[in-house]
């Protein structure tokens, strides 16, 4: 059936190991108009001199948002559905809180408009039931959006975690992150 | 006379390189397009499809098209980005011509036709009519291919056509014909998903055909082992169950000591090889001497990682061999891809589900393009020019006499050398960049300099369109209808979206035009691009590549159609072999003897280090379209030297430092990229690139003998510090290809 509503049974996963680092996922992203040819994912080498390892950061839309709890005006909100929406462009002045805040690096803040902006799960495309365009493109599926039950289909040897222990900090997300067969959860020291 | 009329900087100030970018929030129409085209993308050979948003007539941005069935919406960034063209500032939107010391002036068509036929008819009048060559590209689609290869035949009644698949595919044809008798992958791609094992020699897959790491993953995930063989650790090689970082030109090598760890290991399907083989005696005698201590050295790899990948491919049962220009680009590129398909006839795992072997095809068409006819020994439906029947039955289909119709001609790099000679006086290029992507650029260069006329068909003017005398504004891919062959054998269908802006003109139209006023326009009457399709499938009937029972219809039901398809009831082949019936003269699958030999220019005391060269993955080919399209470019702004730290420290290099590479051809100089991730022994540098960052200054012109392909992969360097650091790649213009 096809859907044109947000659909609750996908999610999205990425997959680290399989990233090849093309940017396929960067420009296509910024091809989203609402974007303004910004792109909201981010591809980095982990260290070039040493290996060709890339990772992609999508915003991981935190359970409790500390994007949204550290936001002055109000700006970041989590909607019904859980994705946690960029900031609203009326309220946000650019303070940068969001930017400093984020465990995961994901906003950024425009110099020009003095406005944050990060990734909003596509929402203009998830919420007419067609998945994000970062995850749509991937050449290799290190970014994929589907359900719980297709993943595990598709992927025996590996388990999705949304568990981000960092510092002394409990992270839940609603992004995934595809980890070794048994993983329970992520601790970064 | 073909020396550039003004200053680079004048031409490069008119036609570009420069870089495209959206505007923001998109083009005009964007998010209201009056349609959205499916067809597929321009670049190489997985042909991925896609759908383009038309507002205006003008190409305004894309989406993914899930439901195509071989990428299902995945695409690359040039796959992204390859929207930016039809839009371009850079698009020849006239013809023009060139004027000593003004440039190049738009024309008329009248006066841009009348020029090239009536110096084609004076170089042919005055030297011969070979002394006018075509040369042809390959990223063209099947109905131009064909109809290059008829021009050049019957309307330019020329020998020397020939294509740039000839520094693509044609190692890998010549050996496809050997080992099989016909020429294509043997399997479609599908056939990954439940292989056990899967070997990719000299294919970095992740950057030059990113959507087909996802069958292999896929394959993964089924418990697929993976072998890479690559002198770098190219993205994909990095989590592969086993990575072979051979010394460059030693493919046969590591394949010949596989071999015979199978064979000394009976690992080897023996009722394979006596009912439907020949030549396996031949072949294991010579390599007898390729042991694994020897093919350590030879090829740097551990005897022990050598043994591991032996027993990997000997034990399983089913199991997946590709390979691409790695192995092919070498002047034993032939003898490197038989002794890979001795691998995969030894254990007889083809014809079969999930046991297959495959060249990866480079260019979009590089499957279709060569067999329409369009390369110096070739006639249509993959057939051979210098054979009397296969003569007779093209000639009967063209309605020429078969004495009228040439013999072998020249290939690509041999008519540089002919034009050098004074053999050859003039040429036709379309969708050809021969001085970026021809080794020993220098030299090519010299022999466009020699030239008496010189007409380019071409969407932008290229780096070797700057010394044309006649420019004429063709078509880009999604200009005109077609058909393209992907690297699996499925002709799919490519969709005209938009007409060609300005005064430019299909390319076929062009073509046809030319044929016209040389009086051969009875020949050329075809209304549209399916009318060219179906004289082309008629002229493949009962060829090895046989497309009689293909049409649009049917591609477009089936969402594409894999040949051979001898008949309209036949649903076409999307495995091969199945039947275990070869096409060579005797019927049976052909071992050849590939003994390794050395590359044609090893290092020594002057040139001590190894330079290969390869592809990034923002990038496509000689960069004619990929240079002029913003993010692309800005992704990997200039061409870099890849270099091991080891090897960096003995001449004190260090990161982005300035490099000044060298070998007897000529030299460049280039910012170091110190990174671990390639041999202590050897060097890379991406060839995308023209003017003074252009690889092919320094690579090798020696060919193979038998498929007459350039030693792209293999030639020796020495290396100069000039302890400058490099400016910022951001700041690079190599994008445009300056000369100095």
């Amino acid at each position: 059936m096809v859907t044109t509503e947000y659909n609750k049974n996908m999610q999205f996963f990425t997959d680290m190991q399989r990233c090849i680092g093309c940017h396929a996922c960067e420009v296509a992203c910024a091809e989203c108009e609402t974007n303004g040819q910004d792109t909201m994912i981010h591809i980095h080498y982990v260290d070039r001199a040493n290996t060709i390892q890339t990772t992609m950061q999508v915003c991981m839309h935190c359970d409790d948002p500390v994007c949204a709890n550290v936001c002055p005006a109000n700006a970041i909100v989590k909607n019904a559905n859980g994705v946690v929406l960029s900031a609203n462009t009326s309220r946000c002045f650019g303070c940068s809180n969001c930017v400093m805040s984020c465990p995961f690096g994901v906003p950024i803040k425009k110099e020009e408009s003095e406005l944050m902006m990060k990734c909003n799960m596509c929402y203009d495309r998830t919420g007419a039931g067609l998945r994000p365009m970062c995850a749509t493109v991937c050449p290799s599926n290190a970014l994929f959006y589907g359900t719980p039950e297709d993943i595990e289909e598709r992927r025996p040897h590996s388990t999705p975690v949304n568990k981000f222990i960092i510092g002394e900090q409990e992270i839940i997300t609603k992004v995934n992150v595809m980890m070794p067969k048994g993983s329970t959860e992520l601790t970064i020291h | 006379m073909a020396k550039l009329p003004v200053s680079e900087e004048k031409i490069i100030d008119q036609f570009g390189p420069h870089k495209h970018y959206p505007p923001l929030g998109g083009f005009k129409g964007v998010s209201n397009p009056d349609k959205l085209v499916k067809t597929h993308c321009c670049f190489c050979g997985m042909q991925c499809g896609i759908q383009l948003k038309v507002k205006d007539n003008k190409v305004v941005g894309f989406e993914p098209w899930k439901e195509f069935i071989f990428n299902e919406g995945r695409l690359c960034p040039k796959g992204v980005q390859r929207y930016l063209q039809n839009n371009h500032p850079d698009r020849l939107q006239t013809p023009y011509k060139r004027v000593e010391g003004v440039g190049f002036v738009p024309i008329e068509w009248e006066e841009a036709m009348s020029k090239v036929v009536s110096e084609i008819q004076r170089i042919q009048k005055q030297y011969g009519n070979d002394a006018f060559a075509m040369l042809s590209g390959v990223s063209l689609t099947n109905e131009k291919s064909y109809l290059h290869g008829k021009f050049a035949r019957v309307a330019l009644k020329t020998k020397n056509l020939d294509y740039n698949g000839r520094l693509c595919m044609v190692s890998a044809g010549a050996g496809n014909k050997k080992a099989f008798g016909l020429d294509r992958a043997s399997n479609n791609w599908s056939d990954l998903k439940h292989a056990e094992v899967i070997m990719v020699a000299g294919a970095n897959v992740s950057e030059t055909f990113p959507t087909l790491t996802y069958p292999i993953w896929e394959a993964r995930d089924n418990g697929a082992k993976l072998i890479v063989v690559d002198p770098r650790v190219v993205p994909f090689a990095r989590t592969a169950d086993l990575h072979l970082d051979l010394r460059p030109g030693t493919d046969s090598a590591l394949f010949g000591a596989i071999l015979k760890v199978l064979v000394d290991n009976n690992w080897i399907d023996k009722d394979f090889i006596e009912n439907y083989t020949s030549g396996f005696e031949d072949t294991v005698a010579s390599i007898q001497d390729h042991t694994l201590e020897w093919a350590e050295k030879v090829t740097g790899v551990s005897a022990e990682k050598i043994y591991k990948a032996a027993e990997m491919w000997g034990k399983a049962k089913t199991s997946f061999a590709l390979h691409a220009r790695g192995i092919e680009h070498h002047t034993k590129g032939v003898d490197n891809v038989v002794s890979m398909i001795n691998l995969v006839l030894a254990t007889g795992r083809i014809g079969k589900p999930y046991c297959g072997y495959a060249t990866i095809t480079g260019q979009g068409n590089g499957q279709g393009g060569r067999e329409q006819g369009h390369k110096c020994d070739q006639l249509p439906g993959n057939r051979d020019i210098e054979n009397p029947e296969h003569r007779k039955y093209i000639a009967e289909v063209w309605g020429i006499n078969e004495a009228d119709l040439p013999g072998k001609g020249l290939s690509a790099h041999e008519i540089i050398h002919a034009i050098h000679r004074g053999e050859i006086k003039g040429l036709l290029s379309i969708c050809f960049n021969p001085l970026v992507s021809l080794p020993n650029s220098n030299y090519v260069r010299e022999a466009l300099e020699k030239l008496e006329f010189y007409v380019a068909i071409d969407f932008f003017l290229s780096e070797t369109g700057r010394y044309a005398d006649i420019v004429l504004a063709g078509s880009l891919h999604e200009e005109e209808d077609g058909t393209v062959t992907t690297a699996e054998g499925r002709v799919v269908r490519i969709n005209q979206v938009v007409t060609p802006p300005g005064k430019a003109r299909k390319d076929s139209e062009i073509i046809k035009e030319i044929a016209r006023r040389l009086g051969s326009g009875d020949k050329f009457n075809f209304e549209n691009s399916e009318a060219i399709f179906n004289e082309m499938r008629v002229a493949s009937k009962g060829g090895t590549a046989d497309y009689y029972g293909i049409t649009y219809e049917k591609i477009e039901k089936n969402m594409g159609v894999f040949w051979p398809c001898p008949s309209l009831d036949h649903p076409g082949t999307p495995r091969l072999w199945e039947d275990r019936k070869f096409r060579t003269p005797d019927g049976k699958a052909h071992f050849n003897p590939a003994p390794y030999r050395l590359s044609a220019e090893m290092p020594d005391e002057e040139y001590p280090i190894i330079l290969t060269t390869g592809r990034v993955v923002s990038q496509y080919l000689s960069g004619s379209q990929t240079r002029r399209i913003g993010k692309l470019v800005d992704q990997y702004p200039e061409p870099l030297l890849e270099i091991h730290p080891e090897l960096a420290a003995k001449y004190g290099i260090q990161q982005g430092d300035l490099i000044r590479v060298k070998t007897r051809r000529g030299e460049v100089t280039l910012p170091a990229n110190v990174v671990a991730t390639i041999r202590k022994d050897t060097v890379f540098i991406p060839y995308h690139w023209g003017g003074c960052h252009s690889a092919n200054l320094l690579t090798n012109d020696s060919l193979d003998p038998v498929s007459k392909i350039p030693e792209f992969k293999v030639c020796a360097c020495k290396l100069e510090n000039t302890k400058e650091k490099a400016p910022d790649s951001k700041l690079s213009n190599a994008y445009q290809s300056f000369s100095h």
